[in-house]
């Protein structure tokens, strides 16, 4: 390996890092807030990235689809449980806000489908169109269990991963797709070296969102609620923070990351409408790396594991992945050396 | 090979006897057992060729949820790469048999070795972290090894391995899925036979604790690690067994049936069946593929997606059991039978075997525990300052203080539960210091918790024979094999002393979470006795506790002073103190106040204003 091809696999590697940073810090998120593991957060991504793939080929996009019918199952689910603590009055304010306001983007995805819109506007339709799969799959999926134990909620995250993979197939087909490139151009880098635009785009929208998201988790009201609710969910309900509304915060915000990752990857990968898996279990080697609550250290393993994975194609193409993953044992032993063990009750599954 | 289900009827009626199970709903669960056997042999011979296909897939399927009841039901830990390991089997036995032209039986040594292997070291790596860091990495390890059978040129990338030499005894060939039916059976039901008696052992009732936290299996000298990682190793071997008989049943391997997706169907069979029972595994696998095949029945006439509509099904079933139903199907049946039959068993007398052997305690008056300069900091918070005293042999020495005194940390210090900042513990005359409490544990220091750690559905007996781990040896293997048995009697005859001793002798086969919080503290005395403990360490024994069994307690603690047991005592009540102990130590704000006898203790004057304020 010569310097030259070193720099452009580092190049490489940190672009494929920006987008496991961001997908790192949604996973995080999620799971410091509601103790779920979110394994679909990659699918929601596939979604936003076939999603923009049809808009550019003049198609409706499926998600419409896949977003009505979920709305429709939380909808149901919303007024069941109202109907069954006796608050019938709530169920007005319930179909507005689990029945209107995810259509909001549906109906803007179908005008934006119409030809003659511009780009611009496809890619943050196709964003929007994601941002309410992960809190209707919440309310649906995991608000009724929210007091499992983690290990019985990552065995129903990972379930509805496949749930989500086989309706991914069902909505979108067998067939992959690529976008548009989102930016064109390129900065030489003297010496003939040249970063695609693409690059510098992700590895931008990265630094500029996990500021944004920084700022939002130190200085907004919200973000501090989150943050409560994340260090200990009793007490934040003592002061009023309801955790099942910061709950659904936390997968708006990781649902519209998980949007801006599809679009960034669409068009320097071949998406398909299970691509997503492997990109959320690379973020998750990622947030081990942080401890699953290290927002820092996750930046940290999501640029590990980017560059690691650029040199890893390099050697063998069809390793790469097992090599990415075999990434976890130096980390998993540092870790046990390093863990202090806090006693807590172990988990029960069966009860 | 008929005879094999019947030798397993004949273990079950002496399994039965010796658990000392209640008698009356003993003869109905024979009579299931024997039903479930006789039907099981007659199939092949009544039963088309797809229905004992079908049910050679089902034995398969129930030896890796097998492993993952006794993993997750009852061990509270999970795998998402199960099927790895069935995989890693298939693929060892696979690759000794065809390129290397190796008998399929070493194979199966092989297999179960590199599977036992490969667990071992995964475990090593995963299981001292906690939660959620050994499920997600086996997501992740799971991928990697299937996506490995696809890329290695040896086990022939994505095609896998095919023309696998089928199994022989002697020259009978098992080729015929009929023939290799009986090995399948006799293997599922030896294994469901080993998990049985495994459980209700030594290093069973350590497994089934494991949910209750590292530190009450440290409390009785059990390293919660060590049994985990056994525990790990055993269901990946149950798993190894699965993948060696997939890959000489079917005579072909590729790398899809093994990665998650799979695993994930392996833990679907387990939690539909029932995590929390053997037996869940069996239907749990029977129920996965009988539906498995009705919907590629069924689903192709309603669509023509019936593929991908397949894994949609699965997965909302799923997500709907762990929402509703989270006991699996025999977590309705045993509520079930329950509501029926649930009347106290009366008691079976035991054959009186040699108690397990005794320490010798040391001669009363000698040194036993001293804390040296005992300081401990959480940050800047100093909740021990420099704390020194000494506890002799046969005395029982109190530990008291004002809320905030800083004497539960004290506890924790001398337990070894926590760390020292600074300071000297030496217990019978070892320096205890920075020691893990297991050792301690094992040392003779016996613990209870003032927030009670017992096991609520064990019973009474096997949460006190739970106490005695220390002072026995039995494995997992002697276990499993019932060689542990003549063991197993003096463990349960040396709970069943305890548990006379404090009084609920004859409510030993009652689950121990139907106790009120009192009797819980007091049976973790017995549990602690259990232990043939040298010093006796309680944390506020007496809480929670009325009056006469406040006196009863203190008849007990004296009685064990008498026998030469030393007694270290925490406690908040002053009467109770008073009236037993021979020293006391008063605590406040983290320091020794006063240390002496009771009554000069109540005659002090710093004492009194800790207590109750001072007047000046």
């Amino acid at each position: 390996m010569t310097p030259d091809v070193a720099l452009i696999l580092g190049i490489d590697g940190l672009a494929n890092g920006a987008v496991y940073l961001l997908a790192g810090l949604g996973l995080v998120l999620i799971f410091s807030v509601t103790r779920v593991v979110f394994v679909p957060f990659g699918d929601v991504a596939a979604f936003a990235a076939l999603t923009l793939a049809a808009f550019e080929t003049g198609r409706v996009p499926p998600t419409i689809g896949l977003v009505l019918v979920l709305t429709a199952l939380a909808l149901a689910t919303e007024i069941g449980s109202l109907v069954r603590r006796g608050e019938t009055a709530r169920i007005p304010r319930a179909l507005l806000g689990w029945g209107v306001l995810p259509l909001v983007p549906c109906l803007l995805a179908w005008l934006a489908s119409r030809p003659g819109v511009p780009a611009p506007v496809h890619i943050a339709t196709a964003v929007l169109l994601v941002v309410p799969i992960a809190p209707l799959l919440s309310r649906v999926v995991f608000q009724p269990i929210a007091d499992a134990s983690v290990l019985v909620l990552l065995i129903v995250s990972l379930a509805l991963h496949f749930l989500l993979s086989g309706l991914g197939l069902l909505f979108f087909g067998p067939e992959g797709s690529r976008t548009q490139p989102l930016a064109s151009g390129s900065l030489p880098l003297g010496d003939g070296f040249t970063v695609s635009g693409q690059v510098i785009l992700m590895v931008a929208s990265a630094i500029v969102l996990s500021g944004l998201f920084f700022l939002v988790f130190e200085r907004t009201i919200a973000g501090k609620a989150l943050r409560a609710t994340a260090v200990n969910r009793v007490g934040a309900r003592l002061v009023g923070i309801r955790p099942a509304r910061t709950a659904l915060l936390a997968y708006g915000c990781a649902s519209l990351l998980a949007g801006l990752i599809g679009v960034l990857i669409a068009p320097v990968t071949t998406m398909y409408y299970d691509s997503g898996f492997i990109i959320g279990l690379k973020a998750f080697v990622a947030a081990i790396i942080g401890g699953l609550v290290s927002y820092p250290m996750t930046a940290i393993g999501a640029l590990a594991v980017g560059v690691v994975e650029s040199f890893a194609s390099f050697w063998s193409g069809a390793l790469k992945d097992v090599i990415v993953f075999s990434l976890l044992i130096p980390v998993l032993m540092l870790r046990s050396f390093l863990s202090v063990h806090a006693e807590e009750e172990e988990e029960e599954v069966d009860q | 090979m008929s005879a094999a289900p019947t030798s397993e009827g004949a273990v079950a009626v002496e399994r039965g006897a010796v658990a000392g199970a209640p008698a009356k709903r003993l003869p109905r669960r024979l009579l299931w057992i024997g039903l479930v056997v006789v039907v099981l042999a007659l199939v092949p011979l009544l039963a088309g060729n797809f229905t004992v296909s079908l049910l050679n897939d089902i034995g398969i399927g129930a030896l890796v949820a097998l492993g993952l009841v006794l993993l997750t039901g009852i061990g509270g830990a999970t795998s998402f790469g199960q099927a790895a390991f069935v995989g890693i089997a298939a693929y060892a036995t696979a690759w000794l048999s065809t390129t290397q032209g190796l008998s399929p039986w070493i194979g199966l040594a092989f297999a179960l070795g590199l599977t036992g292997l490969s667990a071992l070291g995964i475990g090593l790596l995963t299981l001292r972290l906690g939660g959620h860091f050994l499920p997600l990495s086996t997501i992740a390890w799971g991928l990697s090894i299937a996506m490995l059978f696809g890329n290695v040129d040896a086990l022939g990338r994505h095609t896998g391995l095919s023309n696998i030499p089928a199994l022989t005894i002697g020259t009978f060939s098992l080729a015929d899925p009929r023939a290799i039916y009986y090995l399948i059976w006799v293997l599922v039901g030896l294994a469901i036979l080993f998990s049985h008696n495994l459980l209700q052992s030594r290093p069973g009732r350590a497994i089934r604790s494991l949910r209750g936290g590292a530190i009450l299996l440290a409390s009785v000298g059990a390293d919660a690690y060590r049994v985990r990682l056994t525990l790990f190793v055993t269901a990946a071997l149950f798993a190894g067994l699965a993948g060696w008989l997939y890959a000489h049943m079917n005579r072909f391997v590729s790398p899809s049936p093994f990665d998650v997706r799979a695993s994930i169907e392996y833990l679907l069979m387990a939690v539909a069946g029932g995590l929390g029972h053997l037996t869940g595994a069996l239907v749990g696998s029977a129920l996965v593929l009988i539906l498995k095949n009705g919907l590629q029945d069924v689903l192709p006439l309603l669509t023509q997606r019936a593929g991908q509509l397949e894994a949609v099904a699965f997965a909302t079933l799923f997500i709907l059991l762990l929402h509703f139903a989270r006991g699996g199907l025999m977590g309705f049946v045993r509520r079930w039978t329950h509501r029926r039959a649930r009347t106290q068993a009366p008691r079976q007398p035991m054959a009186a075997v040699a108690p397990l052997p005794h320490r010798t305690l040391p001669e009363r008056g000698s040194l036993v525990l001293s804390v040296t300069g005992a300081v401990k900091r959480f940050g800047g918070l100093v909740a021990v300052n420099d704390v020194s005293f000494e506890v002799k042999a046969g005395e029982i020495m109190g530990l008291i203080g004002p809320n905030g005194a800083g004497k539960s940390t004290m506890f924790n210090l001398l337990t070894c539960t926590l760390p020292m900042t600074a300071g000297q513990v030496r217990f019978l005359g070892h320096d205890i210091g920075g020691m893990p409490q297991r050792k301690v544990a094992r040392l003779g220091l016996a613990r209870t918790f003032q927030h009670v750690k017992l096991r609520p559905h064990m019973t009474l007996l096997d949460n006190v024979a739970l106490g005695a781990h220390a002072r026995t040896t039995a494995g997992v293997l002697k276990a499993g094999l019932r060689l542990d048995r003549a063991e197993e009697r003096q463990i349960l005859q040396e709970a069943q002393r305890q548990l006379d001793r404090i009084g609920l002798g004859d409510r030993a086969h009652e689950l121990a979470g139907s106790l009120p919080l009192g009797t819980q503290r007091i049976l973790e005395i017995a549990r602690a006795l259990a232990a043939d403990p040298v010093l006796l360490v309680l944390d506020e024994p007496a809480a929670g506790l009325r009056r006469k069994e406040k006196m009863a307690l203190g008849d007990l603690l004296r009685k064990l002073r008498e026998e030469g047991v030393t007694i270290l005592i925490v406690e908040h009540d002053m009467d109770f103190v008073m009236k037993l102990v021979d020293r006391l130590v008063v605590m406040n704000f983290g320091s020794k106040l006063v240390e002496g006898v009771p009554s000069a203790v109540r005659a002090d004057a710093r004492v009194q204003a800790a207590y109750l304020g001072s007047v000046v």
